[in-house]
């Protein structure tokens, strides 16, 4: 069923199991405990940090699987993405799964991209059991959008620091605590925001359409979520999207939290204004979330992942940065 | 609502949390002043070493030192850190041109030496380099045609 | 020799230079690179004045060292050059006065680069 730009499944839509893998400086932070891996190095002993990324991505994949006692011949589908060129890194891990691959981009925003399509595949009943991945890479990510990784320059204070993990969620449909009910799709939205550095600014008026959006076409109010979460705003930029919300008459207050800023101790690490990047949401909610859903602390979450959609060429042609938030509402089943 | 929402760029000018001058400016300031320092002690030990004390000379060896001092620390992954405590106090003397030549050159090996490694050398410092020639060959234009003002 | 007194001048006209750097940074978000470019501009501006040698006498290396006295070089000898040889002078002059830094840089990056890999961050 459709209404506006949110999708509600018809037919439930279950978390079978989720896997995250954290990076060295990440499993140091308040989230670290709940990875499932954690990595000794960032360079998983590969030549380059690419290749690290891609056999964390597919480590990743391989522990969801192990999880389940499944083997890859029982995933009808996988939907991935990362932040590299071409999406390179969820196509070259997708060269070790003999599966049907969906590359997605939506910068960070992948992984409700991700989720939305894997839960319709679902639901249309096309397929039985999808995987849904990303992952990101600070080294990877540095190299790409700023400066070689050994140059001196001065981190400004509102840099996020991308989060080096991977996260992967199975759906089906007939086994699992926590269903993914309805979602819905953002829509790019672009106030003009130019500096490369600020993700947060860049992000959160289209955190705000889509959650506005949601909000109205599933006919709810925030209190009737126990959390909120946005995907990568940082601490400045849930701030802005706590005056957003304020200007539309909302007040988020204590259920609304933001991924990059959970998953960081952001002055002790010193990471600027918390992480980011296309695991960011996904190391959290398959790592965190999912498991005090299934535990019981939140019954309903709504997970907003934000994406800029800038490229290194359109920031240097003067484009302002696009952003996008796709929002995915989980339910505890009782 | 895709147009550049000015409201929203103001709100955000004054919410969003700012540099923070002074304390990036007294890093600046002392890191940058140590490095001068430094470049000042080496040149100091080249004028009592070398007899021959042309002072051009000594620039010249003081600056090729700095480099390769800076060189060395980027290669053990020092001078990023230098550079994210200092800020412009690392990047504005020779050292930091040195850094910015030689981290894209450390970062772009795995794309092999000849197409990552020397092309993307001067990725960073380029400009400098395009400028600098540049801007000399103007002058040396200029010179040229008010000469009397240059000369005696 | 130099004794503390110098020291001091350098340390003060090296920190001050800087400073300027990171003030621009703060303010304008400019890139590294564009300051960089902006200090060396800058330096030749000034010798072409004839302004940076009075610089010079009282920072000593804290005039040198930052990026403007690379520009200061370029200028000094393109000046040089245009004066004692003409045209072919004004073109080469500033890029003589400067290739031992250049050739120094770009040998160095060449070797380190093929020795160091870059670090765990």
């Amino acid at each position: 069923m459709r209404n506006g730009r949110t999708i509600r499944f018809r037919s439930p839509v279950l978390i079978e199991a989720t896997a995250a893998t954290g990076g060295v400086k990440e499993c140091e932070g308040p989230l670290g405990k709940y990875f499932d891996y954690c990595l000794k190095d960032d360079l998983l002993g590969q030549k380059s940090h690419e290749l690290a990324e891609i056999k964390m991505h597919i480590g990743t994949i391989k522990r969801l699987l192990n999880k389940t006692k499944l083997k890859i011949s029982d995933i009808d589908f996988c939907f991935a993405g990362d932040l590299m060129d071409e999406i390179e890194g969820a196509s070259l891990t997708m060269r070790d799964f003999d599966v049907g691959f969906f590359g997605l981009y939506n910068a960070c925003s992948t992984f409700a991209e991700a989720l939305i399509l894997g839960a319709t595949m679902l639901d249309a009943g096309h397929a039985s059991r999808v995987i849904c991945s990303t992952s990101s890479h600070f080294c990877t990510a540095e190299r790409q959008y700023r400066f070689p990784l050994e140059y001196g320059s001065q981190r400004p204070p509102l840099a996020q620091w991308t989060v080096t993990g991977s996260g992967a969620t199975m759906l089906n449909k007939r086994f699992g605590k926590v269903a993914v009910v309805s979602a819905t799709v953002g829509r790019v939205v672009d106030y003009g925001v130019t500096d490369t550095n600020d993700m947060g600014a860049a992000m959160a008026p289209a955190a705000r359409d889509t959650l506005l959006n949601h909000l109205a076409n599933t006919d709810s109010r925030p209190e009737d979520y126990d959390l909120i979460a946005t995907g990568d705003l940082g601490e400045a930029g849930s701030h802005l999207m706590r005056l957003l919300m304020r200007e539309e008459g909302i007040e988020l207050g204590e259920r609304y939290v933001d991924c990059g800023a959970l998953i960081f101790n952001r002055v002790a690490q010193d990471v600027g204004q918390g992480g980011s990047g296309a695991a960011c949401s996904a190391t959290v909610f398959n790592g965190y979330l999912h498991r005090k859903m299934t535990e019981g602390m939140y019954r309903r979450v709504l997970l907003i992942p934000t994406g800029a959609l800038l490229s290194k060429t359109s920031a240097l042609q003067g484009e302002s940065i696009p952003g996008i938030a796709h929002a995915v509402c989980f339910e505890r089943v009782e | 609502m895709n147009e550049p929402n000015k409201e929203y760029l103001e709100l955000v000018r004054r919410e969003m949390p700012r540099s923070k001058h002074l304390k990036t400016m007294f890093r600046a300031f002392w890191v940058g002043g140590a490095i001068c320092c430094l470049g000042q002690a080496i040149s100091d030990l080249y004028t009592l070493w070398l007899s021959d004390s042309d002072p051009d000379r000594i620039q010249t060896l003081t600056t090729l030192t700095l480099i390769a001092l800076s060189a060395i620390l980027t290669g053990f992954g020092v001078y990023d850190k230098i550079g994210a405590y200092g800020g412009a106090g690392s990047i504005v003397p020779i050292t930091g041109f040195a850094n910015s030549v030689v981290s894209p050159a450390i970062e772009h090996k795995r794309e092999g030496v000849i197409l990552g490694l020397c092309t993307n050398i001067f990725s960073v410092a380029g400009p400098v380099i395009v400028f600098g020639i540049s801007s000399s060959i103007v002058v040396g234009l200029i010179v040229l045609i008010f000469k009397g003002a240059f000369q005696g | 020799m130099n004794g503390w007194l110098d020291y001091l001048f350098v340390f003060l006209t090296g920190g001050t230079v800087c400073m300027l750097g990171q003030i621009l940074m703060n303010t304008t978000k400019m890139t590294p690179a564009r300051i960089l470019v902006g200090f060396l501009l800058l330096g030749v501006v000034l010798e072409t004045v004839g302004v940076f040698d009075e610089i010079k006498a009282f920072g000593k290396a804290g005039a040198t060292v930052p990026i403007m006295g690379f520009g200061s070089g370029l200028a000094k000898g393109a000046i040089e050059g245009a004066l004692e040889n003409g045209l072919i002078g004004a073109i080469t002059g500033g890029t003589e006065a400067v290739a031992a830094g250049i050739a120094g840089v770009i040998f160095i990056a060449f070797v380190v680069g093929l020795i160091a890999t870059p670090k765990s961050k």
